[in-house]
C-alpha cells in the first residue's frame, strides 16, 4: 500500500502532461482529465494513510528512492521521498482539497479562453506541492519549493493581459525568491555541516553534531525561516499575498488552502528536529506569528474587497500556525493547517461563487441581501465563517483552542502570546462575519448590471461547497476517536527524538474565553454591520488616522515602495542614465565616430567613375613593372 | 625571312598603349570595349611571337584562351551596357556614378 505514495506523484504529473497537449484542443475534456488525475492522486493518498495505520506507530516512518539523481564524490542526493504521518497528512490535504477545487474550477471558468492552459498550471501545482512535501531530502524539497513559487507566479498571472494581475504575479515571484534564497543558503550550509542533504541523517545526526542554541544551528533555522516566511505570507515578507488575489477565484482558494503558503508551517514542522535545537529562533517563530496573526486581523476589519479581507485573513491564520510550532506544538500547527484549508477553501469558493454570480465583482459595498439568490453560498460561508470564527463545535474551534491554550500552558509560551491570540480570535470572527453580513445581509446595493446577470452557480460549483462545508463542520472531530490527529502525527517527530508539546482534550478554561471572544466578535459584527449599518462611517471619521493606517497594510506597502521599490528603481536609471548612457554608449559610439572619421578621408577615392579606377590600376601597374625591371628597390 | 622578334613586340606594345589611351579618354563603353580588346589582342600577339621565337607551342594555346575569355567577357559586358541603356537612356560612363560614398 505504501508503495502507492508514488502514485500520487504520477497522477497530476499525468494530468499535467495531458493538458500540456490536448488543453487548447479540447479544453472541457482536458478540465475533467485534469480533476480526475488530482482525484486519483486523493485516493492513492488514502491508500497510503490505510497502509501507515496497519503499521505499529513506531515503524511508521519510511524512504523511498525512486533512483540516484546527483552522484559526485562525496555527495550522493536520491530522488527520494519520505512517508511518514506528518508528509501523508500534507498529501491528504493537498490531493484531498486540490480535488474540491479542481472540481468548482470546472464551473468557475467555464467559457474562460484559457481553460485548458489553467488547468494544466493546476495539476502542475498540485504535483511541484506533492513533491515539496514528500521529498526525502533538502534538494528534492527545493525542487518542490521553486515549483510552488514558480505555479502561483503563472497563476496568479493567468490573466496576464491585465496589467494588475501581471505586476501582482512578478511581485509573488519576487518576493518569493527572497525565501528560495534562505532555503538554498540553509541548504548549502547543511551540507557543509552534515556531509548529506537526507532527513533522516541530518535529523538523526542533529543532536551530535550541533550545540544546542549554537550557532551554526540558529544560522541554519534561520535561513529556513526566512525561506517559511516569504512562502507563508509573513510579516514582513506577507505583501505578495493580498495582491494575488488578481487570480482567479480557485487559485485563490488553492494557494490558500491546499497548497503554496502552508509549506512554511511544513518546512518548520518537517525541521522540527532542527528547529528545537535552536531555541533563539523558535522564540522569533512564535513572536512573527503571533503579530502578523494580529496585525492581518486588524487589516481584515477594514479593506472593502472580499477577497482581500479573505487574503489578510489567511495571512493572520498563518501566523497562529506559526505561533503553535514556534512554541514547540507541531502537532496543533498542522491540526490548524487542516481545519484551515477546509474552511478556507471553502470561504474563496463560496465568495468566488458571489463574485462568477455578480459578473467579476468582488467590492462588498456593492453587494449585499444576497441570502435569498444564492443560498448554497449563503449556507456553506456561514459555515465556514463560524469555523474560522472559532464557533463551539466547528472544525476551527478545535484547532485554534488548542493553539491557544498552548500558548498559555507551554514552557515556552507566554500570557502575551496568549492574550495577542485570543485578541485575534475575535478580531476574525469580527472581520468576517463583517463579511457575511456585508455580503448577503443588509439592503442590496448591487449595480443594476449585476442584477440582471444574477444566476445560481451550477451543480459543479454547489457540490465542492457543500463538501468543504461538512468538513469545516466536522473537520475538528478527528481529535478525539480512538487514534486522535495529534497522537498519529507523533511517530513523525518521536521518531527524531522530538518530544512536540501536546494538548489532550480541552482546557474548560480556555475554551469557555475564547468561545465567549468569538461570540462577542460575532455580535460586535452583528450590531456594527447589521443592525445599526452607519456605525461603520461614523467609525470611520471618527478614528480617520487609525482607519486610513488600516486601509494602508500600517503603511508596509508604500514603506517598501519606498525603500526596496524606490532604491532598485534609483539603481535601474543610475544604470540606464550612467552606466548604460553615458559609458557603454559613449564606447559604441566612440568607435563608430572614430570609423567614420576615418573612411570620409578614403572614402573620396571612391568617385564611382570608371576611368578614375583605371587611371590607378594604370599606375598600379606602372609602379609594379618598375619594381619587377629594376629588381628591387 | 620573319621579321625579328623585337619588330612584333614594338608592335604589339604600341597596340597595348593605343588600347590605353583609348580606354581612358573615350567616354562611349563600346569604344572602351573595343580598346580592352585591342589590349586583349596585343598580349596575344606578345604570346604568339614569343612562342615561335622560343619554339614552342605553349603560347598559342594561351592565345586560345584568352580569346575565349575575351568572347566572354564581352558578352557580358553587351548585356550590362544594354541593361544600363534601357534603364537610363544613355550609356556615359561619367554619367554612371551610383557606385560613389
Amino acid at each position: 500500500m505504501l508503495t502507492n505514495v508514488w502514485l500520487v506523484l504520477l497522477f497530476p504529473l499525468l494530468g499535467f502532461l495531458w493538458c500540456l497537449v490536448f488543453g487548447r484542443l479540447w479544453p472541457r475534456l482536458s478540465g475533467w482529465v485534469a480533476s480526475l488525475a488530482i482525484g486519483a492522486a486523493f485516493a492513492a493518498s488514502v491508500s497510503v494513510l490505510v497502509g501507515l495505520l496497519a503499521l505499529v506507530p513506531g515503524d511508521r516512518v519510511r524512504v523511498g528512492t525512486l533512483y540516484t539523481w546527483i552522484g559526485s564524490g562525496a555527495v550522493t542526493v536520491p530522488l527520494g521521498i519520505l512517508v511518514d504521518p506528518l508528509s501523508t497528512v500534507m498529501i491528504l490535504i493537498v490531493t484531498g482539497v486540490s480535488f474540491v477545487i479542481h472540481v468548482y474550477a470546472l464551473g468557475y471558468m467555464a467559457g474562460d479562453p484559457g481553460y485548458g492552459r489553467f488547468f494544466a498550471y493546476l495539476n502542475l501545482f498540485v504535483l511541484a506541492m506533492v513533491l515539496l512535501v514528500l521529498a526525502g531530502n533538502f534538494l528534492v524539497l527545493m525542487v518542490g519549493w521553486a515549483g510552488v513559487g514558480l505555479c502561483s507566479y503563472l497563476l496568479i498571472a493567468f490573466w496576464f493581459e491585465r496589467p494588475e494581475a501581471a505586476a501582482a504575479g512578478v511581485k509573488a515571484f519576487v518576493v518569493n525568491a527572497i525565501g528560495d534564497a534562505g532555503l538554498i543558503l540553509a541548504a548549502a550550509l547543511i551540507l557543509t555541516t552534515f556531509k548529506t542533504l537526507d532527513y533522516v541523517t541530518v535529523f538523526q545526526e542533529a543532536p551530535r553534531l550541533l550545540t544546542p542554541g549554537g550557532g551554526t544551528v540558529t544560522a541554519i533555522t534561520l535561513l529556513l525561516l526566512v525561506a517559511a516566511v516569504a512562502k507563508s505570507a509573513q510579516l514582513p515578507l506577507y505583501v505578495w499575498l493580498p495582491d494575488a488575489m488578481a487570480g482567479p477565484t480557485p487559485v485563490s482558494a488553492l494557494i490558500h488552502a491546499a497548497t503554496m503558503v502552508t509549506a512554511g508551517v511544513y518546512l518548520i514542522a518537517r525541521a522540527a528536529p532542527l528547529f528545537t535545537l535552536a531555541p533563539l529562533t523558535m522564540g522569533i517563530i512564535a513572536w512573527i506569528g503571533a503579530i502578523t496573526a494580529l496585525f492581518a486581523a486588524t487589516i481584515g476589519l477594514v479593506k472593502p474587497n472580499i477577497k482581500r479581507v479573505l487574503a489578510y485573513s489567511t495571512v493572520s491564520q498563518i501566523g497562529y500556525m506559526f505561533l503553535a510550532v514556534g512554541i514547540g506544538g507541531f502537532a496543533a500547527g498542522i491540526f490548524h493547517l487542516m481545519t484551515h484549508a477546509f474552511f478556507k477553501a471553502l470561504l474563496f469558493l463560496a465568495a468566488g461563487a458571489v463574485i462568477h454570480a455578480l459578473g467579476g465583482e468582488e467590492d462588498m459595498r456593492r453587494m449585499g441581501g444576497l441570502r435569498a439568490h444564492l443560498p448554497a453560498a449563503y449556507w456553506t460561508f456561514l459555515a465556514a465563517a463560524l469555523a474560522i470564527a472559532g464557533f463551539p463545535g466547528f472544525a476551527g474551534f478545535f484547532s485554534k483552542d488548542e493553539i491557544i491554550t498552548l500558548a498559555f500552558t507551554a514552557r515556552t509560551g507566554s500570557a502575551a502570546l496568549g492574550v495577542i491570540a485570543l485578541v485575534t480570535a475575535g478580531l476574525t470572527a469580527v472581520y468576517m462575519f463583517r463579511v457575511f453580513f456585508l455580503t448577503f445581509h443588509g439592503k442590496p446595493r448591487l449595480d443594476p448590471q449585476a442584477v440582471e446577470h444574477l444566476h445560481r452557480p451550477g451543480a459543479v460549483m454547489v457540490v465542492p461547497l457543500i463538501v468543504l462545508g461538512v468538513l469545516s463542520v466536522v473537520g475538528g472531530y478527528v481529535q478525539f476517536p480512538g487514534e486522535g490527529f495529534g497522537d498519529f502525527l507523533l511517530p513523525a517527530f518521536t521518531f527524531f527524538g522530538v518530544q512536540p508539546v501536546v494538548v489532550y482534550g480541552l482546557n474548560g478554561g480556555i475554551a469557555a474565553a475564547s468561545s465567549l471572544v468569538a461570540l462577542a466578535g460575532i455580535g460586535i459584527a452583528w450590531l456594527v454591520w447589521q443592525k445599526y449599518p452607519t456605525t461603520p462611517e461614523a467609525l470611520g471619521r471618527a478614528l480617520a488616522p487609525v482607519h486610513a493606517a488600516l486601509l494602508n497594510d500600517y503603511g508596509v506597502d508604500a514603506l517598501y515602495g519606498l525603500v526596496v521599490v524606490g532604491a532598485v528603481r534609483g539603481l535601474g536609471v543610475l544604470c540606464a542614465r550612467v552606466v548604460d548612457g553615458l559609458v557603454l554608449n559613449g564606447i559604441v559610439d566612440g568607435v563608430g565616430t572614430a570609423v567614420r572619421g576615418l573612411s570620409a578621408g578614403v572614402a573620396h577615392l571612391e568617385s564611382g567613375y570608371v576611368r578614375t579606377y583605371a587611371v590607378a590600376i594604370l599606375a598600379g601597374v606602372i609602379v609594379i613593372l618598375a619594381f619587377l625591371v629594376r629588381g628591387g628597390l | 625571312m620573319l621579321a625579328p622578334l623585337s619588330d612584333y613586340l614594338i608592335l604589339s606594345a604600341l597596340l597595348f598603349t593605343i588600347g590605353i589611351f583609348g580606354f581612358l579618354y573615350r567616354k562611349n563603353p563600346l569604344i572602351m570595349f573595343m580598346s580592352i580588346e585591342l589590349m586583349l589582342n596585343a598580349a596575344n600577339l606578345t604570346f604568339v611571337a614569343f612562342g615561335r621565337y622560343l619554339g614552342q607551342v605553349s603560347g598559342q594555346v594561351m592565345v586560345f584562351f584568352i580569346l575565349t575569355i575575351a568572347a566572354a567577357e564581352v558578352v557580358v559586358g553587351l548585356a550590362i551596357i544594354v541593361a544600363i541603356f534601357r534603364a537610363r537612356a544613355s550609356i556615359d560612363v561619367d554619367e554612371i556614378h551610383l557606385l560613389r560614398d
